[in-house]
């Protein structure tokens, strides 16, 4: 890549970030809320790339996990309400900060107990045994009413850091440059502080040492043990680490719907972030953020435009329903990028900037002829 | 005691039902190595025809008609969509995403016709039940599980002496020497598709058929169920598919039946059954039961 070209992408990434830390003073709360939705995805599939993309290890599981994280907040946080219903979930009243750290740890802690298990399983019989967990979490979800509050939820207590709080109350008015800024613009900023530090941290854990043990992992388990590379060790922590990244996303959508219910943590949102890093790019952690992205916004703006479309009605009226037609638009996507395009958004992207990925081989790539 | 009995009588009759459709992933895993999620929604299709031809066709012929038509859609899927990525030599996970996304757009689909419709399967027997040992089953169950016996035993004659049956599992064995002998590897493949998808048919409209209520749009969800049955008993094991299906179905009635005695653990634990059992089964074997054990040479 020349110079002038990592010039020009150097300061279209300046604007981006620019754009994103001023879109709250302009735009309205729906695209706002879709936003955090993203982020929250972008963290949690990260995570999941780590894992299957980076490692290749197949998990299903991902759903659990974020439930875990969203969950584990809203109980470490959540107390007793002032005058609240005789039968409101039980509440740890940790500081929410702490809560956050620890919902985390406890999704990390919890993906350590399912390590010696995805240890033991090899390949695809990982990802269907990862299957499990997800249905016995909804269950445990639905049943254990003294802490998640069973079908209807529970609510997720506002985030606050030093005695500002990420809602829409104390400070109560709270404005910049005269837009007042209530809790959504507050966890807006949260979210891409949040972001930036999983994308780092992920994309440093890809490109380092781990990354590559990680990488050759997945291309060959021997290989790997041969080089030296100590494989269950490293499998155990890919799968803890994706897991922390489950709950961190978690603990951002608890944030962002304010209210948390069973039944957005099923089989269906494991499968959404597998679609996102496979549109995204399997093994790339930018790839896993734009396909985060792309998926979910997608139903959210098709409901949003619902009545401008052609084909997509309005959900509950005629015609093509908004999530059965982001259900269609996943599918044939994956389908597609499986087909035809291995890199996914990632590697259409590098075909457009003419970025070449560095990996080993293409540091090295002919390997010497032996003399023999 | 007798209600034991009877559960269990019950059970693995369901677990039949169970059998048959985790056969259909199981010949698919076998043959093509890929693990077939569309297989749920296969399933969800051919109950789907079933209950909408039933009036114009009987019940019989609507189940061979919807057999057909799975088994055509199912070796489509393999022709159109799976066998490029196979050729590439895609890993078994990327395979399994690839037949991820076609359940969710075939999913989809059916659940959009099905809409918030629940379409009996029409079977002739009704709600008729018939005393076994003093066993109360219901005849619908029975069929199940004859027919089920039968195309086992059809299965296994022609997996271990038709020509169809070697040129299988010579694919399965070592694809390139198959090749080399003649065989065509791109139709076994298309062919134990399309045996998949027959049996998800048949399999289908007895899952659907009474004490089930009928086909609704969460059929295929439930259909998934067979995965656990054909994990556990291990992937590349036709006797596994038997053994898993009966232990899921058992399993599931079992929880159900009793599911007063352990209110404890929860309401609708039945659900959740075959997951559990399936995390303990690999937890002691792996591959299964009957698996496989992978053993790599160096």
């Amino acid at each position: 890549m020349s110079d002038r070209r990592r010039l020009i992408m150097r300061l279209a990434a300046g604007a981006l970030v620019l754009l994103l830390l001023w879109l709250p003073q302009y735009v309205e709360a729906f695209w706002l809320q879709t936003g955090l939705f993203a982020m929250s995805a972008a963290i949690g599939a990260i995570g999941l790339q780590l894992l299957v993309g980076v490692t290749g290890q197949l998990s299903l599981a991902h759903a659990f996990y974020v439930a875990v994280g969203a969950y584990g907040y809203c109980f470490l946080a959540g107390g007793e309400k002032l005058g609240g219903g005789l039968d409101s979930p039980a509440g740890a009243q940790l500081p929410p900060w702490l809560a956050m750290i620890l919902a985390v740890l406890l999704a990390g802690a919890l993906g350590a107990l399912f390590s010696p298990i995805a240890g033991r399983l090899r390949g695809i019989y990982l990802g269907l045994a990862s299957i499990g967990l997800v249905f016995i979490g909804q269950h445990v979800l639905f049943n254990a009413k003294g802490i998640t509050g069973g079908f209807n939820g529970r609510d997720a207590e506002p985030f606050s850091l030093f005695g500002f709080s990420f809602s829409d109350t104390n400070p109560d008015s709270f404005a910049v440059f005269g837009v007042p800024y209530g809790g959504l613009e507050r966890l807006w900023y949260l979210g891409l502080v949040l972001l930036a530090i999983a994308w780092w941290y992920g994309r440093n854990v890809a490109q380092s040492r781990p990354g590559r043990a990680m990488q050759t992992i997945r291309d060959s388990e021997i290989a790997a043990a041969v080089m030296g590379v100590n494989v269950p060790t490293y499998r155990a922590a890919a799968f803890t680490v994706s897991s922390m990244y489950a709950g961190l996303a978690g603990v951002l959508l608890a944030l962002a719907f304010a209210h948390v219910v069973p039944a957005s943590f099923g089989f269906l949102l494991s499968i959404n972030f597998l679609v996102m890093i496979v549109v995204g790019g399997l093994g790339s952690i930018g790839g896993a953020v734009a396909g985060a992205l792309l998926v979910s916004a997608l139903p959210q703006l098709l409901d949003h435009y619902s009545g401008s479309l052609p084909l997509v009605g309005a959900p509950g009226g005629e015609g093509l329903q908004p999530a059965d037609a982001s259900n269609f638009i996943y599918g044939a996507a994956v389908i597609a990028v499986l087909i035809f395009a291995p890199g996914g958004l990632s590697g259409l992207g590098r075909r457009i900037t003419g970025r070449r990925r560095v990996t080993p081989s293409s540091i090295n790539p002919e390997p010497k002829e032996s003399t023999t | 005691m007798s209600q034991f009995m009877e559960l269990l009588i019950s059970g693995l009759s369901l677990g039949c039902i169970y059998a048959l459709i985790a056969m259909g992933f199981v010949v698919v895993f076998k043959a093509t190595n890929v693990v077939n999620f569309a297989h749920a929604s296969v399933v969800m299709l051919g109950a789907y025809l079933v209950a909408r031809w039933h009036g114009s066709l009987g019940f019989f012929g609507a189940v061979a008609v919807a057999a057909v038509c799975c088994a055509i859609v199912a070796a489509l899927c393999d022709i159109v969509l799976v066998r490029a990525l196979r050729r590439r030599r895609g890993s078994e996970e990327v395979l399994a995403i690839l037949t991820i996304a076609i359940n969710i757009v075939l999913g989809t689909a059916l659940a959009r016709e099905v809409g918030t419709d629940l379409l009996p399967s029409g079977a002739p027997w009704k709600s008729d039940v018939t005393h076994v040992l003093g066993v109360t089953v219901p005849q619908t169950r029975i069929a199940a599980a004859v027919v089920a016996l039968v195309l086992m035993g059809l299965f296994w004659l022609a997996f271990t002496r038709s020509d169809w049956g070697v040129a299988m599992r010579s694919a399965a064995s070592d694809p390139e020497a198959a090749a080399l002998s003649g065989i065509r590897l791109g139709r076994v493949a298309a062919g134990a598709w399309a045996l998949a998808g027959a049996l998800a048919a048949i399999g289908g409209a007895f899952f659907t058929s009474f004490p089930a209520a009928g086909v609704n749009n969460t059929t295929g969800l439930l259909a998934l169920t067979a995965i656990p049955a054909a994990v556990l008993g291990g992937l590349d094991s036709t006797a596994g598919a038997v053994v898993g299906g009966l232990t899921i179905g058992v399993a599931t009635t079992l929880a159900a039946g009793y599911q007063d005695e352990i209110a404890f653990l929860g309401r609708g634990l039945s659900e959740v059954v075959p997951y559990i059992v399936l995390l303990l089964v690999l937890l002691w074997r792996p591959s299964g039961v009957f698996g496989t054990r992978e053993v790599t040479r160096v």
